[in-house]
């Protein structure tokens, strides 16, 4: 049947998929290391703020604690592989699957919590987790585990110093979790997420089971996020529980989606696409020298976004006028 | 057997008696009125009926199963569907997507969860506003877009609260017809007025309450002419001065 | 265990505890009064301590003596902050519960920041006040002198918040609280009340900060671990009860000293936190919480 909803769910397929197909080719043409590093940062995090989005944008549960699940899968895919030996191919989705579990975990108690009870029960869980990986030794406590480096190889997801293969494989963690969203928002589980975020005593009333949909909601955010986190590790060779689970990295994974927009298919990429370079920017020119003038101007562009489009900044573009509220 | 039975329920808040040992039941096919002045334990009972809020004590029972304690989600499931005194859309969605989430209780499938949709706001005359955000409804357009959504889970007792108050003549007149098309399609439908005018025209029966419970159950015209009945309705508005 | 060192510890956790409950009482306040939680509490109090290390350092002039001058800025800046920000958080009309949350998130990460820019990152502290070093021991159980006056300060300050509770500005904040829309109509200024409440959360903050200075280290991610605790502290106590963040803050008080002993101190906040899940398990809306 032709009408709006199934025009407009179209037109976003296509959209994505030209943007992807761009996103493939266009980086081959960048030499500059630093650049493909900003690059991979965002594109990593427009991942993340996807799966948050999930969670608090679609289902509207503001969770401040993603960083357990970042953490989470980080951590499993790197110890399957330091201490088991299961190449990270593998190992990255078993991570993805423990954030997924430990999301169910988490909101098993947290979600007879509403609200701003909720959302700091989430802190303390995040602050929790990171406070147990630190004082843990078999996981290395604070001193963290160093991935081996090994020969570049797809199955073991290393690439060496080549940037591009993993510019590629967050791309596909981006597309994986855009895709994730696109398919909710079609879907019966989408829609009763919405309900929920919107009026729970009403979604109830039209048979919308509220704690399923906030736990199956949460599962799949877990699940991106435990993948993302994993990825990252790789990506970066080295973690340890202030690299992947402080508290800080929670208000990252959030951010970028409540800045492009909650609820919306392009707003975490685009809230991603503005705060991740300019954070790293700010801090590679000014952290060292301004000290502090970075933190700055990151709490500043959120306040003025904040107040000035509560909506996000995807509708500056109009693209989904219904969205709104 | 009566479609929905009301059996001695009581309910209170916080040591204040909402409904005290209400008894009635209500018949398939007939649109059952129930009436009271302010505070008098309309919307209490609807949320016991609703599955909202379990009674205290007494059983509700839908053909004979109990359906009181099940919780809200199981009441929609057996075909209980509602709108609220105070309107709760759904704005992040527009009205077509309100619609749906109604209609996926009964479609597992979006495409034809939207099919079920549209055919429901046809129903209620909002067609031509499936695509606008449900926020920028204007309010009876919201109360209609309630009903549809109430409507779209395909239930077999319909509760409206308020639906007709603080409408214009025109507005409650098309409000009105709305009703009598859902009898028509075999829904049973019990309706909260606060304003007796509104409600009498329409129902086949009324329950009137007062301080909690129930102080008659009769045809409007025998209501209208129950002394009782005016002297709680005179009293209501003697007090509200 | 001997019973001296339970004593001992329960003291600590008690003379702590009372910090923390006055801090969440502001909290609590601001968000009993507008359902805002201020996730830049923390910082405010660590604006707090910085005000009192600079004024120390160019006066000398002892953290006691301070108390009201920095509750009086803090008050100003609680109620700047209102005006700027909160009132038009407020007035958003998308999304307005979160963009609550990160307005003063945003605000939080800032003022971290610019002490950053300013004093640096690097631990500062005042020495050598009128109580340093000094403590009192009652019946063998000791008491450092900072420590007891900064709970009993706290305390006081408690009092103060209950007593204006009962003045008529308190039955105002009382009215703005039950309904908001009726208060316009008996002629009470909603806008102003709203940023008295801000003045009297940021104030109470002022005051625990003034008298953590005087025994804590200050440093730009001080407000982060109190104001953790905090949040905790009155989600414990039911948000926008003030005698829940009282009890609350004793609780957490003694849960965090003792389990800094009975486990180890670097785990003193799991306690906290393990309590406060537990808590919530039973009663979602906290031990004083309204359902």
């Amino acid at each position: 049947m032709e009408n709006f909803i199934t025009r407009r769910r179209r037109k976003e397929l296509i959209v994505a998929g030209l943007l992807l197909a761009v996103a493939v080719f266009a980086p081959m043409a960048i030499r500059d290391v630093t650049a493909l590093n900003v690059i991979i940062l965002s594109l990593l995090f427009a991942g993340l703020a996807q799966a948050w989005n999930i969670i608090g944008g679609y289902c509207g549960q503001i969770s401040l604690g993603h960083a357990v699940y970042f953490g989470m899968g980080s951590y499993v895919s790197t110890l399957l592989y330091v201490q088991a030996g299961l190449p990270p191919s593998a190992g990255i989705f078993i991570g993805g699957a423990v954030g997924g579990l430990a999301a169910l975990l988490v909101g098993w108690p947290c979600f007879r919590l509403s609200g701003h009870y909720y959302a700091i029960a989430t802190v303390v869980v995040g602050e929790i987790g990171y406070l147990l990986f630190l004082n843990w030794d078999y996981v290395g406590g604070a001193t963290g585990v160093y991935i081996p480096i090994a020969k570049p190889s797809l199955i073991n997801l290393q690439f060496g110093k080549d940037k591009l293969p993993y510019l590629h494989l967050v791309l596909a963690f981006v597309a994986a979790t855009w895709l994730a969203a696109w398919l909710i928002e079609g879907s019966r589980w989408g829609y009763a997420w919405r309900a929920v975020k919107d009026d729970v005593v009403a979604a109830r009333s039209l048979g919308v089971n509220i704690f399923a949909s906030k736990m199956a909601a949460s599962a799949i955010s877990g699940f991106f996020t435990g993948l993302g986190g994993a990825i990252y590790g790789l990506y970066v060779g080295y973690i340890d529980p202030d690299s992947v689970m402080a508290g800080h990295f929670s208000i990252l994974i959030a951010l970028p989606t409540v800045l492009g927009g909650v609820g919306t298919l392009w707003g975490p990429i685009l809230g991603a696409a503005l705060l991740i370079p300019l954070k790293e920017l700010s801090s590679s020119y000014l952290g060292g020298s301004g000290r502090g003038v970075d933190l700055m101007l990151y709490g500043a562009m959120i306040i003025v976004v904040a107040l000035a489009r509560p909506q996000g900044l995807v509708s500056l573009f109009g693209g989904r006028k219904h969205g709104a509220p | 057997m009566a479609l929905l039975e009301i059996d001695n329920v009581s309910k209170s808040f916080g040591g204040v008696a909402a409904n005290v040992e209400i008894s009635f039941a209500v018949e398939a096919g007939e649109i059952l009125g129930l009436i009271g002045p302010n505070g008098a334990g309309k919307t209490s009972l609807f949320n016991s009926i609703a599955g909202e809020v379990t009674p205290d004590s007494g059983e509700i029972r839908l053909d004979g199963q109990r359906i009181s304690g099940l919780g809200p989600v199981a009441c929609a499931e057996r075909g209980i569907a509602r709108t609220f005194q105070v309107v709760r859309s759904f704005d992040s969605m527009t009205v077509l997507e309100n619609v749906m989430v109604g209609a996926f209780s009964r479609n597992a499938r979006p495409q034809a969860a939207m099919r079920a949709a549209q055919e429901t706001l046809e129903f209620c005359g909002l067609h031509g506003k499936a695509d606008r955000p449900a926020w920028s409804l204007s309010p009876p357009e919201k109360r209609r877009l309630e009903m549809a959504r109430a409507l779209a889970t395909q239930p077999r007792i319909l509760l409206l609260d308020e639906m007709l108050t603080g409408l214009t003549p025109t507005e409650a007149q098309g409000g009105v017809e709305l009703v009598r098309a859902v009898q028509r399609q075999g829904i049973t439908v019990i309706m909260v007025e606060h304003v007796m005018e509104v409600v009498l025209p329409l129902v086949s029966r009324a329950v009137v309450l007062n301080l909690g419970r129930v102080l008659t159950i009769g045809a409007p015209a025998e209501i209208v002419r129950n002394p009782e009945v005016i002297r709680a309705y005179l009293g209501d508005r003697y007090a509200a001065d | 265990m001997t019973l001296e060192t339970v004593l001992q510890v329960a003291a600590g956790g008690l003379l702590m505890g009372l910090i923390y409950a006055l801090v969440a009482a502001g909290l609590s306040l601001i968000f009993g009064l507008m359902d805002v939680v201020n996730f830049a509490h923390g910082e405010l109090m660590m604006l707090a301590m910085y005000a009192v290390f600079v004024i120390w350092q160019a006066s000398g002039l002892d953290p006691m003596l301070q108390l009201p001058i920095v509750a009086a800025m803090l008050f100003l800046g609680g109620m700047a902050i209102y005006r700027g920000m909160i009132a038009r958080a407020l007035g958003v009309q998308f999304n307005r519960g979160m963009v609550q949350i990160f307005v003063t998130f945003g605000l939080a990460i800032f003022i971290r920041g610019a002490a950053q820019f300013v004093w640096g990152g690097e631990f500062r502290s005042v020495t050598n006040t009128w109580l340093s070093d000094r403590s009192l021991n009652l019946a063998g159980v000791y008491f450092p002198l900072p420590q007891l006056a900064a709970a009993a300060v706290c305390l006081a300050a408690f009092a103060g918040l209950l007593l204006i509770s009962r003045t008529e500005f308190g039955k105002a904040l009382e009215a703005t609280r039950e309904d908001r829309e009726a208060v316009a109509l008996i002629g009470i200024d909603r806008d102003r009340i709203f940023a008295l409440g801000w003045g009297l959360g940021a104030g109470a903050v002022g005051i625990a900060g003034v008298m953590l200075a005087g025994f804590y280290y200050v440093g730009p991610n001080v407000g982060a671990s109190f104001a953790l605790i905090a949040y905790v502290t009155v989600a414990l106590g039911g948000f926008g009860s003030m005698g829940g963040a009282l009890v609350a803050g004793l609780l957490i008080g003694e849960v965090e000293a003792f389990t800094a002993v009975v486990l180890e101190p670097s785990l003193k906040q799991i306690g906290v936190f393990g309590v406060y899940l537990l808590v919530l398990m039973f009663r979602p809306r906290g031990l004083f919480g309204k359902l």
